[in-house]
């Protein structure tokens, strides 16, 4: 059988509910990420001790474990106490991953504001959190915006591991298309082209963005 | 020359502060009074900058105390946040907002910690402005000026604040020099006008022609001070002579 890639064009359309599902994932991925990012990126830098212990604990199991291992603890590991569909236990999963990934990111561009930017706040009589959230998050969520872009092009491809767990996203229609008449390559190219043009979208706003964010850099 | 009132704002009473092994205070007191110019001279690493930063609690100092209008600053948030409000603080490499405009980052202050209204803050603003000679600069972004530009920005940003006492942390020392005249014009202004002053500076001609008093330190110590005529004619300490002799 030869390939017939004639069939790209045609069935492009039948994969927009599968396309929809990982833009779902993904956006709920990030959202969660974003938030819960913020939150444990605060932790890490926490004079707190138990906070930043804590905290460092989260970042260093989540880096250092699988995304597939953490998706499936979440699926089929915790189905003794809660059972979870497959559409929660991938936002759970993805989210909790992300989130990671992005306090890192949030940690790594608030360290990089100059500390006399801090001081200088201060110095007007501003409390720390005022100052953290006029000053200095300000200037720091403007130098996270690169990696951030980065990292939500990842969790868009990570999506595709739901399939996994039966989630309805491209991958998965691909491969439930592809084993239907064994045109497995046509219907992973169309895949491929969806998860192309959804990136390409996203950084194509991230680079612009960055360009309008730039404007008044030094 | 602004006149000595009896009023005093700010005293230091013997503070210490190390950092690490290195102990670059040792048991320093100071009294600010109203209306006064001190001037802090030194060599690099005497204290100085240490010290001014101890004032406004940048650092904490180990034992001793300071005091504000004769209030003690107890090492809490609340208390050093006030005090803050009254004492501005003007640095070496300025720290202005990058992310706000010149006039934006002079009405900060004003609105989120004293909560004034934007319109009144707004007009005084624009005088400060218009007193450092920048109010045709007031929309533009802090990477579009000089470093002159700059620090005159970060005075009016102080000022804006309307506090009793100006500290001021070298505030030429990361100036081309041509621009150098500009601050110092501004800061002279200030001085006539009334304005308390703390200035660490190694600019000998302002000390000369604006301190009330100048102070010299070494070695985390307070080794000479008193009038400009009497320090720079006729100083005492043979550390003083030193290095007036190389600068002078």
């Amino acid at each position: 059988m030869s390939y017939d890639f004639s069939i790209i064009f045609e069935k492009f359309p039948i994969f927009i509910p599968a396309a929809i599902e990982t833009l779902k994932i993904a956006a709920a991925a990030i959202l969660v990420g974003v938030v819960f990012g913020l939150i444990i990126a605060f932790g890490r830098l926490s004079k707190i001790k138990v906070i930043y212990y804590i905290s460092t604990f989260y970042v260093t199991i989540i880096r250092g474990t699988p995304i597939i291992l953490q998706l499936f603890i979440v699926y089929f590991g915790l189905a003794n106490i809660v059972r979870l569909d497959p559409y929660p236990s991938a936002i759970i999963a993805f989210g909790a991953h992300n989130a990671a990934y992005i306090a890192e990111i949030f940690r790594g561009s608030i360290l990089s504001i100059d500390k006399g930017q801090m001081e200088a706040a201060r110095s007007v009589g501003m409390s720390n959190f005022l100052a953290m959230r006029r000053v200095i998050l300000p200037q720091a969520f403007k130098r996270a915006v690169p990696n951030l872009g980065n990292q939500f092009i990842i969790a868009i491809k990570d999506s595709s591991l739901a399939s996994t767990i039966a989630v309805r996203e491209l991958l998965l229609k691909s491969q439930q298309l592809g084993s239907s008449n064994f045109r497995f390559m046509e219907y992973l190219v169309l895949a491929g082209i969806y998860y192309l043009i959804i990136t390409g979208v996203l950084s194509f706003f991230v680079n612009k963005l960055e360009r309008r964010l730039a404007v008044n850099e030094r | 020359m602004a006149k000595r009132s009896d009023k005093i704002m700010i005293r230091v009473s013997s503070i210490n502060k190390s950092f690490g092994k290195n102990q670059v205070l040792h048991d320093i007191d100071l009294t600010v009074y109203e209306g006064e110019v001190v001037v802090i001279i030194g060599p690099s690493g005497s204290g100085k900058s240490t010290l001014l930063r101890c004032i406004n609690f940048l650092e904490i100092s180990e034992r001793g105390q300071i005091y504000f209008e004769e209030e003690l600053i107890v090492h809490k948030e609340n208390a050093i946040n006030k005090m803050r409000q009254s004492v501005g603080m003007v640095f070496q490499h300025f720290y202005l907002f990058p992310h706000m405009t010149v006039l934006e980052n002079i009405i900060e202050g004003p609105i989120q910690v004293k909560r004034i209204k934007k319109q009144e803050v707004v007009v005084f603003a624009e005088e400060l402005l218009d007193k450092v000679g920048l109010l045709d600069k007031k929309d533009f972004y802090p990477a579009m000026l000089s470093g002159g530009q700059k620090q005159r920005v970060a005075i009016a940003r102080a000022l804006a604040m309307r506090p009793k006492v100006i500290m001021f942390d070298e505030p030429t020392s990361a100036l081309d020099p041509e621009l150098v005249g500009d601050v110092l014009n501004v800061m002279k202004q200030l001085a006539r006008d009334g304005m308390t002053m703390v200035v660490v500076t190694h600019e000998m001609g302002f000390a000369r022609e604006v301190a009330d008093r100048v102070i010299f330190m070494d070695e985390g110590k307070i080794v000479e001070e008193g009038n400009p005529e009497s320090f720079f004619l006729n100083p005492e300490n043979p550390r003083v002579k030193d290095f007036l002799g190389c600068i002078i």
